[in-house]
């Protein structure tokens, strides 16, 4: 196990070297950042020169690669353009996004998991057409339409809740976010379950589990759930990373501040060092999600081993 | 492995109960959002893209917080635009080149210092040298020693301090410009030239972190890109004290949220009505819509660095362009009335008196596809037999005007493809291509004022190698006249003669004026006395809680 481990982590190094290089080679292709500062009119040359050399614009893209990166093992993720370390800005943004994550992937274990087992074994009974329908319908309708309407119905409607969140997002204001976040995910998460549950109902160790006498209650948890549960941990797991990168929809919508608002803005103003410093983090986050499903698969099934 | 299961049990049941208590405070979001305390105003704000320094902000963001935060020598009257004097007790001059300046006594920053003439002095020179990086700087231009603090080819600067600016007592200092500039007075309302306190110098940081001024609110916490809370400074010495106990500025990620918010009752201002609303405003609001002229007029400017748009007859193409474009048309469907056809190539916040005149552009701007025909053929017709009409695509919602102007051109020509739209991904890239000298059609200029001035419109835009001039547009009659209006001492000859300036222009078409773009804000019913300036910008001192 420990040897597998260690093999993972040194297969993320050239992921990770190649992720950011990309990114950095997108942004910059985009064109020179400076000429956009000024507004709707240019930067008086001098100035425009001075602030290349403070970001170090004015070198070669290798170059700045290079002290990019060098820079990032100390910590060190560069300055944006409005004078904010870019550590800074992940030290707000991240919390943000992390608890609506969280939020969002509690909905998909917990509803997703659920419905999935129920339909699981009630298969071709109106419970299941009914939440395959609307799943159905969950997974064709866009966030953004979900999130909008949501918005206009319970917050200015009907007044539930506050149609924005506060800027310390706490965890009840996030609710509503989180479940238009994992809408998608979670009617992903339904149909995988309960496929997975239908396929094992008549697998040879349930049939042995019933046959020996044990409580319906513990074949399906035990038995059951266990072993159907392995694709549907490899989605959650990947999906944790999509969720935190793709919030961008759901935090325009409910002016959340997190890594999308971040991510956005950082993308508009062509500020390398926020993209390449949010993307890298995310790609990390990525790519440690993806170890620990790996890993999650041997507590499932006993009958996988690492060498 | 029997602890996985247990785990995942206790997550569950921690995810019910977390969603039990959360769903009972639902409820409590509401209040959330409203006034902490009494008299504070919620408004929406956007991140502001730079550091906030008097010098460096050029955008309405950082803006709006430079304007309740400071008071210069000058401020402009938000109904009429005029420039009032403020901190100044006189600025005197005898041949509109050196000035006098004597400030008045008794002001004073927050922190307690005193606003005196130093102050003034130590801000412009912090704003015009080139090592800090202010975007500005060329503000001070017209200061005598600009070249040397600020060498316009970004050579090593020679000096720290411009030789033109000398303090000559405790509330008195000269001002020595290098060329005749008999409205720089006037010019001074603008927040670059705000006075700095000795704090700003002696820990940047610190300053930055949270700045100190001397207008009417404070700043009392600041968390960067959520939220700005300013309060009312008490001890102001001013007139124009706020009205209301403070202002909390909020970040929007989207300008529809916040319009969301304010019709929900948990905001008291938006600044910046979204386009996709400004149909339901109206009805939304009554009252308590805004729509107000702002110094914002949009063109078309042309690449005259090519020679297809320079040779002669063009200026034929040029207008016949101009009078293709159903301006009427196009400010009703796209833009819900909020701008209106330009007739010259100013802003009508400036006033008949300030320099605006209506109809100067006369038949060259009006709606004539015929004649538009006539004159486009006359002159060679299109270069190339299509122009390609150059905008960002990322913000700013031009695409649709762009596709109406280029609609409008091409029943105008009888011609499907006469004129087309050229989306350009990022606005940096956008401005890229500009400043490269890259255009090779006609290509989208707005221009928000500076200062509400004729001169404003015309010189930085037009005059040869002026800063913003992206066209590279030259003439020598301009340029003269535009010289002559900036020696002329009397106010009402000197716009007189930029109206000469602006009649070159107009023959020869340097630039297609297009709209005149207007403020668009709405509040709630819990505040009043809401108004836009001329800059778009809401007073916010003069708002009222009820």
């Amino acid at each position: 196990m420990g040897r597998y481990v260690i093999r993972r982590l040194l297969q993320m190094i050239p992921v990770f070297f190649g992720a950011t290089l990309l990114i950095f080679l997108m942004v910059n292709v985009m064109g020179d950042p400076i000429a956009g500062l000024c507004g709707d009119r240019q930067c008086d040359p001098a100035t425009a020169t001075q602030l290349r050399k403070e970001f170090g614009l004015d070198k070669p893209l290798w170059q700045q690669y290079a002290t990019y990166m060098g820079n990032v093992f100390t910590g060190d993720f560069g300055t944006a353009f409005n004078g904010q370390e870019v550590t800074e800005l992940m030290a707000s943004a991240f919390p943000v996004t992390i608890r609506l994550t969280i939020v969002a992937i509690l909905f998909e274990i917990v509803i997703g998991i659920t419905l999935g087992v129920v339909t699981g074994l009630r298969r071709g009974r109106p419970v299941d057409t009914g939440v395959l329908l609307v799943t159905l319908v969950v997974i064709s309708v866009p966030t953004f339409v979900t999130g909008l309407l949501l918005q206009l119905l319970l917050g200015v409607e009907w007044g539930w809740i506050s149609p924005s969140v506060s800027p310390e997002a706490p965890f009840d204001e996030l609710i509503v976010p989180g479940l238009v976040l994992a809408s998608v995910s979670l009617a992903y998460v339904t149909r995988l379950t309960r496929t997975s549950i239908a396929e094992n109902r008549r697998a040879d160790y349930v049939r042995t589990a019933v046959a020996k006498g044990l409580p319906r209650r513990r074949v399906i948890t035990r038995h059951l759930l266990r072993n159907s549960l392995i694709p549907v941990v490899t989605f959650i797991g990947t999906d944790i990373g999509a969720l935190m990168g793709g919030a961008i929809v759901t935090e325009r919508i409910f002016n959340i501040h997190g890594v999308g608002f971040q991510l956005y803005q950082g993308i508009l103003r062509q500020n390398t060092q926020t993209v390449v410093g949010f993307v890298t983090v995310l790609v990390l986050v990525f790519l440690v999600a993806n170890l620990l499903v790996d890993l999650l698969y041997a507590v499932l099934d006993p009958r996988i081993r690492y060498a | 492995m029997r602890g996985a299961t247990h785990a995942r049990w206790a997550a569950c049941a921690a995810a019910v109960a977390l969603a039990a208590t959360a769903c009972g405070d639902d409820g409590g979001g509401d209040s959330g959002g409203g006034g902490d305390g009494s008299g504070i105003v919620s408004s929406s704000w956007g991140d502001p893209q730079n550091p906030l320094e008097p010098a460096n902000t050029n955008e309405v963001q950082g803006g709006k917080v430079l304007d309740m935060l400071f008071r210069g020598l000058k401020r402009y009257d938000a109904k009429t635009g005029k420039a009032n004097d403020m901190l100044a007790e006189k600025i005197e001059t005898s041949d509109s080149q050196n000035f006098t300046v004597t400030v008045k006594s008794g002001w004073k920053f927050s922190n307690g210092e005193a606003v005196d003439a130093k102050s003034f002095v130590d801000a412009w020179n912090y704003g015009a040298s080139l090592k800090n990086n202010q975007k500005n700087a060329y503000f001070f231009g017209y200061i005598d020693g600009y070249d040397k603090t600020h060498p316009e080819d970004g050579s090593k600067q020679t000096a720290d301090t411009l030789s033109g600016l000398k303090v000559t007592g405790p509330n008195t200092f000269t001002v020595k410009l290098n060329q005749k500039f008999s409205t720089f007075p006037d010019t001074l309302g603008y927040a670059a030239f705000s006075p700095l306190p000795q704090a700003f110098f002696d820990d940047h940081a610190a300053w930055l972190n949270k700045p100190v001024g001397n207008g009417p609110y404070t700043i009392d916490s600041y968390a960067k890109g959520s939220v700005m809370k300013m309060r009312e400074w008490v001890q102001y010495p001013g007139e124009d004290k706020a009205q209301n106990g403070g202002v909390d500025l909020k970040v929007y990620t989207d300008n529809n949220t916040a319009y969301t918010d304010l019709m929900a009752g948990n905001l008291d201002l938006v600044d910046d009505v979204p386009a996709s609303q400004l149909k339901n405003a109206k009805s939304d609001l009554g009252d308590r819509y805004i729509n107000t002229p702002a110094g914002i007029i949009q063109t078309l400017a042309f690449p005259f660095y090519d020679k297809a748009w320079d040779k002669d007859g063009m200026e034929k193409v040029r207008t016949g362009l101009s009078r293709a474009i159903d301006r009427e048309q196009i400010t009703e469907t796209i833009f819900q009335k909020t701008r209106t056809p330009a007739s010259d190539w100013t802003s009508p916040v400036l006033g008949e008196a300030g320099g605006f005149k209506e109809g100067l552009c006369g038949d060259a701007c009006e709606y004539d596809p015929d004649e538009a025909k006539k004159l486009i053929e006359e002159g060679g017709g299109l270069p190339g037999g299509q122009v390609k009409i150059s905008y960002n695509a990322d913000t700013g919602s031009h695409k649709e005007w762009v596709d109406a102007v280029c609609n409008s051109v091409n029943n105008a020509l009888d011609n499907d493809k006469a004129c087309v739209g050229n989306p350009i991904g990022t606005f940096a890239d956008f401005r890229n291509q500009i400043t490269q000298s890259k255009m090779s059609g006609p290509f989208r200029a707005g221009w928000q004022m500076d200062y509400p001035l004729i001169q404003n419109f015309l010189q930085p835009l037009y005059y040869t190698n002026a800063s913003s001039n992206d066209g590279k547009w030259t003439s020598a009659e301009f340029d003269k006249l535009v010289n002559e209006a900036n020696a002329e001492t009397d106010q009402a000859k000197a716009v007189d003669l930029f109206q000469q300036a602006e009649e070159v222009l107009r023959d020869d078409m340097g630039a297609i004026p297009l709209w005149y773009q207007n403020g668009s804000a709405g509040y709630s019913q819990r505040v009043s006395n809401v108004a836009l300036n001329q800059f778009s910008v809401p007073v916010y001192n003069e708002i009222k809680v009820s």
